[in-house]
């Protein structure tokens, strides 16, 4: 009940955030009609709708964080996380009522993205389902990365790292815009440690309905996002300690 | 009501709080006063269970800070030096929440705004967002929302700060409301409102409590006119 309270607070706080709903929500839809755009003129692979839509489902997932860590950092700047220390909220109630209401929010973004990859010719499928419900460990990889952040750094920070460098990292280290293999090396090494390539790997099997394929990438974004989420909850515990 | 013991609050070389030994009773409004680090803050934070004291103790209604901190925060309410509300939520969400929190059933929370609403006069604002308004109606709301939980004890971090006179006078206004129903403890800078406000006040310097008493008994012990040279009197004895 506690938690479900603060849970519908953290909800309310970022949809009203008119750049959390340009950034979030426009943003992906700008580049998949972008895309689509370019494709239809020059067709690229890459860029075909059943290729591109799971990129950019992932892609927007990166905004999750984005949410989450600039949240908390203002909740914790703005001394209103420590306002709510001092009440009957326990640690589960903080860091489960930050952490529920962001899924919700992902994969409503990723339905918007779905419902207008359809209008531009993405074939409807059972597939689609497996796609979006697939999704959710990754979302839970960024929005535990949003806690650890929001723990760590102040809003300047959040936006600087998570807004800059985790959107861009999250973009080129995932094979959306350009085929990793075309790079190799070194590059292509780092993106095939990161999860965010096998994310979208992962969904691109899923959208196919090939299980097989999907299941190794799976494995792979389970794993970031359990020690993702080990990790935010210490660190969000340690500075609730700290306070 | 609050009984402090030996409270010590040491931040690697730098000792915040130093050995406090204070009573607080019923019902009073307690004022700290210090110069900027004296270590007021600190104390509510470590009063508020927010902060775990080096050593030493305090109890708050019989319960211990360190060692039944969630008993302790049955009984308090903090408003802290930011104003520390909601911002994209309306005021009235903001103090629905805060409902919530404290675990108030629908019906309780209805009537609990309606009530907080006409003792601070919130209709004018109550579906205004809480970051919009100015800091009068910030710290007035911010005050509200440490109410919901009915406590015992209520603590006011620097509670005028940055307001106009008019902004001021009318937060006084409220406290004076407050006061008997409530112990109220609050930091401030400023001698008026301690003077204008508090049954006794407290001088800190560099961690260490210099001088408890009412405003007359620390003017009378300093043979001072006003309450400002008594402080400015105990503090620079202190140094000498």
């Amino acid at each position: 009940m506690r938690m479900m309270t603060f849970a519908k607070r953290c909800a309310k706080e970022i949809l009203r955030d008119p750049l959390s709903l340009v950034f979030g929500l426009g943003f992906p839809l700008v580049l998949l009609l972008l895309l689509s755009a370019i494709q239809a003129s020059i067709p690229v692979d890459l860029f075909r709708i059943h290729s591109l839509t799971p990129g950019i489902t992932i892609f927007g997932l990166s905004f999750m964080t984005l949410f989450s860590a600039t949240l908390i950092a203002k909740d914790r700047e703005s001394a209103f996380l420590q306002r709510l220390y001092t009440t009957p909220l326990s640690a589960l109630d903080f860091i489960l009522g930050y952490m529920l209401p962001i899924l919700p929010i992902a994969l409503g973004q990723t339905l918007i993205c779905y419902l207008v990859a359809i209008c531009l010719g993405l074939t409807v499928s059972i597939h689609m389902v497996y796609a979006i419900i697939g999704l959710i460990p990754m979302a839970v990889f960024h929005i535990a990365l949003g806690l650890l952040c929001g723990s760590l750094l102040n809003v300047k920070q959040v936006g600087g790292i998570c807004g800059a460098l985790l959107t861009n990292l999250s973009a080129w280290l995932s094979g959306v815009w350009f085929d990793l293999e075309l790079v190799g090396g070194v590059f292509q090494k780092i993106a095939g440690l990161l999860p965010f390539v096998h994310a979208v790997e992962m969904e691109k099997a899923l959208l196919a309905g090939d299980l097989g394929a999907a299941a190794p990438h799976l494995l792979s974004v389970l794993a970031y996002s359990v020690v993702a989420t080990l990790v935010a909850v210490s660190c969000f515990l340690g500075q609730m300690k700290k306070q | 009501m609050i009984e402090i013991t030996g409270l010590v609050k040491r931040y690697k070389d730098v000792t915040a709080v130093d050995g406090l030994d204070l009573r607080i009773r019923p019902g009073e409004v307690f004022s700290l006063l210090g110069i900027n680090g004296a270590g007021k803050t600190t104390t509510i934070k470590m009063l508020s269970c927010l902060t775990v004291p080096t050593a030493g103790d305090a109890l708050i209604g019989g319960h211990s800070v360190t060692k039944e901190p969630e008993q302790v925060k049955r009984l308090i309410g903090v408003s802290p030096q930011e104003t520390a509300v909601a911002p994209n939520l309306s005021v009235k969400e903001g103090l629905e929440l805060m409902c919530g929190i404290h675990g108030l059933s629908k019906e309780r929370t209805k009537g609990k705004i309606t009530e907080l609403s006409e003792r601070f006069a919130l209709d004018p604002v109550l579906t205004r967002k809480a970051g919009k308004l100015s800091g009068g109606w910030q710290r007035r709301v911010s005050i509200a929302m440490a109410l919901i939980g009915e406590p015992r004890v209520l603590f006011l971090d620097e509670p005028t700060l940055g307001l106009d006179v008019i902004a001021r006078h009318d937060l006084w206004d409220v406290i004076r409301s407050l006061k008997g129903k409530i112990t109220i403890i609050l930091t401030t800078h400023y001698m008026e409102e301690a003077e204008a406000l508090s049954d006794r006040i407290g001088i800190m310097k560099s961690g260490r409590l210099l001088a408890v008493g009412t405003a007359e008994e620390l003017k009378h012990t300093t043979g001072t006119a006003d309450l400002e040279t008594a402080f400015v009197t105990i503090v620079k004895e202190d140094a000498v």
